[in-house]
């Protein structure tokens, strides 16, 4: 051991820091590794042979023509699926590759392995499979009542909750019926991945996921394989927004490489990434609401129906928090609420971001408006007079104990100063509603504003033991973290490594690639969840390694333990005798791996009550819009947004996950729909499925970011993630309804229903 | 022989094209490679026209505006092309995005023959001529005699177009598009007004709302009869008037990126808008 005179601090980010991702630079230089780009000697390109019809009888798949093109060396059906013949995040109702019966159109029926990409499309084509079409089911309302089209039913999971006196009622009710269509998650890098076979007969899977280990779960099931010959690890991920939850093209690719002894790459194309993943549900939802005359609220009632598409996915849980979440952020003495999903033969619908939250609040602030419409009452009075805070208690029976600062988002985000509500005339035409297309001028532009609330749970809920795992090493004073959680663009790469020098005063800490070999269980990426549960496991390893590490020095050194710190590197007794430098304090590597819980919930009950969320987050947005009412064209022309996070981790990145999700939020309100027919998605491409672009999206003005630490998590700090795709969408409508006058009670609103309302 | 040519002159393209029918011509390429792509389209050879002179660009011929087949929508977005051809140069600029118009050209814009085709209505208002050529000499043809209906043309496999032929411009025009976001979508309805102050005539195409490209002819004869050519003013109602009859020339459908109805709305408000721009 040596003293050392001189603290080693670089100014590398810490927690609470602004701190730039690595691969930023990289990804817009186009030098970062998408799963995309993977590439091996002796590969093989796979392709998924798909369903053309929504709904139909398999009769036969003859595989003899596809099998005898040179070039080909696998094509693969249903019988070929070595293990487990169905998968699923929560129930597991989905086939590997359709046998008997396919329920949607796009899903996997077959595979191929070729030397050669187009070869591999050429035999996929030269497959032949015989349907007899069967008539699809496309109304989730008939869902219900219809024939099952799985053996699972039709129903997949009806939440109710009756909360205080059913049959209470107020002075005020208003009503209404609003629907959601189906968004996605859009995101850049499409499906893609490469397995390649491991000399003890198990295989490697690189892919862009959310969830290592759920994958593995899943993969080694259908591969028959015990878990841990079935190594995963995390590829370039092109974004993912839920719709990486659930597998894709994972067990195929396996199989490819299984059976053909080689590394095996698939690539999703546009057309087929809009099929390849789950969707957020549409759904449709009547409400009504009952306030005393002050704008109290009494009761709300609601029913919500989503559709799950043909299988389960992440439904479950989607309609759990639609319902749990449907009377918002606000006191609710009584409640009503039936929220159910149902299957049907459109495309499967599962996670995405806001989960659930996103449909209800759309509704429910929609009621709000229209509420203090009746009351002649302010529309952000209304819900300050009715916010929840902390000690209040939900529709679920479930008492706030963390913190809930929504008056304090309300007052941040209404008090901001508004933009010039008269500026229209001074923009460009190219600023004006219609955009680039020249349609409008200044005197045909109508600008108003509208505010909404939203909120949701974090972590995952209903009883659900969730945890994440970290591996923290110290050795020869350079630190390595070890995780599997999965980094989809949300900043965990930043933030494992501010926490690590938090937590040991070092700068330099080395993230390792996530993967299944090494370290357990992350969990998902989703739920705006990572950075309190695998960041609270890596604070965790990181504590338990700075333990060891002061209880040696102590030990050889004769101090006592608790005389002594850990700061900026160096190791310092309060008596000023020992001064070391940690790269020094310590023979041989200190390893400690972490599992991190967050408390206990519970189901609910046969009422929905209990206590089944861990925590939850708190937005507002308030939209000023543009509108050309006689061509129905909008812009909108700003987004001000005041929200709930507990601490601010990392400055950068929590504008960087506000913006983009007000992003998603201006989708779904004006342009973001995938077009279903008859179980057909008539738009799968970004030629027509359409998300903003720079001159679609507002700049977004954060009014407040309201720091009132989260009691229970790492550093106090909630989720950002998913809070302003909630908030964002029903603010933006409701300054459409101002501008307008029409009760445009269906997002995304289209043109025509704003142009021709009554067409 | 190489799957890709690229010729340098224009009578070395068109030899090449005679002598192999199974050449496909690439322009731009903003149509053809999503095709490919997407497996649409499977080019046995394919004849680069990038390299070809005497196609590209833009020249002022007296009254006549010359614009090469190869000319780019980002050329056409120019100033100096925007004063001799205004409604032309607004409508390259709303053409998919700065990597679309960089490549994309208006030679590839007319032999796709897309009714979404964004110069299409424009080239109609200004009765364009294009000048087709092969090795067997050269014809001209008006855009309505090239395009026959949804990316239908009547041009022969040995067949080029090499240039387009507008009238410089002689008053106010304008062009206008929807679609449902604000930059980088394809046209759901457009429109191009052209106002000719010397010889009295009012041009009008419509875009995205017929099979193959049409002048809106009642709406044009009409508003030439009603502006007062000297002062640029029409009496009122005039820009309403016309604004139904550009509507009753659309013939729109129903598809998945907007409906009949709003197609047809929305061609009657452009166009008295349009109108009422170029009027003073």
């Amino acid at each position: 051991m040596t003293d050392v005179a001189t603290h080693r601090r670089t100014g590398a980010p810490r927690v609470g820091e602004s701190a730039p991702r690595p691969d930023g630079v990289a990804k817009v230089q186009g030098r970062f590794a998408f799963s995309s780009d993977l590439f091996a000697e002796n590969l093989l390109w796979g392709q998924t042979i798909r369903s053309p019809h929504a709904h139909a009888r398999i009769i036969d798949i003859d595989i003899r023509e596809a099998l005898s093109l040179p070039g080909v060396h696998a094509v693969l059906t249903a019988d070929d699926v070595p293990g487990e013949l169905h998968y699923g995040l929560e129930h597991q109702d989905q086939p590997v590759l359709a046998a008997d019966v396919v329920r949607y159109f796009g899903e996997p029926v077959a595979l191929v392995a070729a030397d050669h990409p187009e070869t591999a499309r050429r035999a996929a084509a030269a497959v032949v499979v015989s349907y007899e079409p069967l008539t699809p089911l496309v109304d989730s309302a008939l869902a219900a009542q219809a024939d099952p089209i799985h053996p699972d039913g039709n129903v997949l999971r009806t939440l109710t909750i009756r909360h205080g006196d059913l049959d209470a009622t107020a002075a005020v009710v208003v009503e209404g019926t609003y629907e959601v269509g189906m968004q996605d998650q859009a995101f850049m890098g499409p499906e893609s991945g490469m397995a390649l076979p491991s000399a003890d007969g198990g295989v490697e899977l690189f892919v862009s996921t959310q969830w290592l280990h759920a994958d593995r779960r899943q993969v080694a099931g259908c591969l028959g394989l015990p878990e841990d010959m079935v190594r995963i690890t995390l590829a370039g991920v092109g974004g993912a927004f839920g719709a990486r939850e659930d597998l894709s093209l994972h067990v195929h690719l396996c199989l490819l490489s299984q059976h053909t002894g080689r590394p095996v790459k698939m690539v999703y194309r546009r057309p087929e990434s809009f099929v390849g993943h789950v969707h957020r549900h549409p759904a449709r939802m009547w409400y009504r609401h009952h306030a005393d005359t002050d704008g109290t609220l009494v009761k709300v009632e609601a029913r919500l129906l989503l559709d799950g598409g043909a299988y389960a996915s992440s439904s479950l849980a989607v309609i759990a928090n639609a319902t749990c979440f449907a009377a918002g952020p606000y006191r609710v003495p009584h409640a009503d609420i039936e929220g159910t999903v149902v299957r049907t033969n459109n495309p499967p619908c599962g996670a995405m971001r806001g989960f659930g939250a996103v449909q209800s609040c759309f509704a429910h602030e929609a009621q709000m408006d229209k509420l203090a419409a009746a009351l002649a009452l302010d529309p952000v009075e209304l819900r300050r007079r009715n916010a929840l805070a902390t000690g209040d208690t939900l529709v679920t029976g479930q008492v706030i104990t963390g913190a809930a600062p929504v008056a304090e988002v309300i007052d941040a985000c209404a008090s901001h100063p508004l933009p010039d509500l008269a500026a229209v005339d001074e923009q460009p035409m190219m600023h004006r509603p219609g955009g680039a297309g020249r349609t409008a001028d200044a005197h045909h532009v109508r600008r108003a504003t509208g505010f909404a609330l939203g909120f949701k749970n974090l972590l995952f809920s209903e009883g659900f033991d969730d945890y994440s795992s970290a591996v923290c090493r110290l050795e020869n004073g350079a630190v390595t973290i070890t995780c599997a959680c999965a980094e989809v663009g949300q900043g965990f790469v930043t933030l494992a490594q501010q926490i690590a020098r938090e937590e040991l005063g070092i700068d330099e800490i080395v993230l390792a690639p996530a993967e299944t070999a090494t370290v357990g269980s992350a969990g998902s990426t989703s739920a705006s969840r990572q950075s309190w549960m695998s960041g609270g496991a890596v604070q965790a390893a990181c504590r338990a390694v700075r333990g060891r590490v002061l209880q040696q020095v102590a030990r050889r050194r004769g101090v006592a333990l608790d005389g002594l710190v850990l700061r900026d590197g160096i190791i310092e007794s309060l008596d000023g005798s020992v001064r070391v430098d940690l790269a020094d304090a310590v023979d041989g590597p200190i390893e400690e791996t972490a599992e991190y819980h967050h408390r206990p919930t519970q189901p609910l009950d046969e009422n929905g009550q209990g206590d089944a969320h861990v925590s939850f987050a708190f937005a507002a947005h308030r939209a000023v819009v543009d509108v050309d009412p006689e061509l129905g064209l909008v812009r909108v022309h700003d987004m001000t947004t005041a929200q709930d996070v507990g601490r601010v981790l990392n400055p950068l990145q929590a504008i960087g996950q506000i913006e983009g999700g007000t992003a998603q939020g201006v989708g779904l309100a004006v342009m973001e729909e995938l077009i279903v027919e008859d179980g057909i998605i008539k738009n799968r491409s970004f030629t027509d499925y359409l998300i903003p672009t720079t001159l679609d999206m507002p700049t977004v003005r954060i009014a407040a970011l309201i720091e009132e630490p989260e009691p229970d998590a790492p550093f106090g700090a909630k989720g950002i993630g998913e809070p302003p795709t909630i908030s964002s969408t029903p603010a933006i409508v409701a300054a459409l309804r101002a501008a307008t006058g029409l009760e445009l009670t269906r997002v995304p609103v289209r043109p025509q229903d704003i142009a021709l309302p009554r067409s | 022989m190489s799957n890709v040519v690229v010729p340098t002159t224009l009578d070395e393209a068109l030899a090449l094209l005679a002598a192999d029918p199974q050449l496909s011509p690439l322009a731009g390429g903003t149509d053809f490679m999503v095709e490919v792509n997407h497996g649409a389209r499977r080019p046995v050879r394919v004849l680069a026209l990038r390299a070809v002179a005497e196609l590209r660009g833009w020249r002022r011929d007296g009254d006549v505006l010359v614009i090469g087949a190869g000319c780019t929508y980002v050329s056409m977005a120019d100033p100096a092309f925007a004063v001799a051809a205004p409604a032309l140069a607004q409508a390259a600029r709303t053409i998919g995005s700065p990597q679309i118009r960089n490549v994309g050209t208006i030679g590839g814009n007319l032999a796709t023959a897309s009714p979404a085709g964004d110069t299409l209505p424009v080239l109609m208002a200004l009765g364009a001529r294009v000048e087709v050529a092969s090795t067997e000499g050269t014809r001209t043809l008006a855009v309505d005699e090239l395009i026959t209906g949804v990316k239908r043309t009547v041009l022969h496999p040995a067949e080029l177009i090499t240039s387009v032929r507008i009238p410089v411009a002689r008053g106010p025009q304008e062009f206008c598009k929807i679609g449902t976001r604000n930059a980088m979508v394809i046209s759901a309805a457009g429109i191009a007004v052209v106002l000719d102050r010397e010889a009295h005539t009012v041009g009008c195409g419509l875009g995205s709302v017929t099979a193959a490209p049409v002048r809106a002819t009642d709406a044009e004869t009409f508003a030439a009869e009603a502006i007062d050519w000297s002062t640029l003013r029409a009496g009122a109602g005039t820009t309403e008037r016309f604004g139904t009859l550009a509507a009753d020339a659309a013939t729109p459908i129903d598809d998945h990126r907007s409906t009949a109805a709003y197609r047809r709305h929305a061609i009657g408000v452009m166009a008295r808008r349009a109108l009422e721009r170029c009027l003073s």
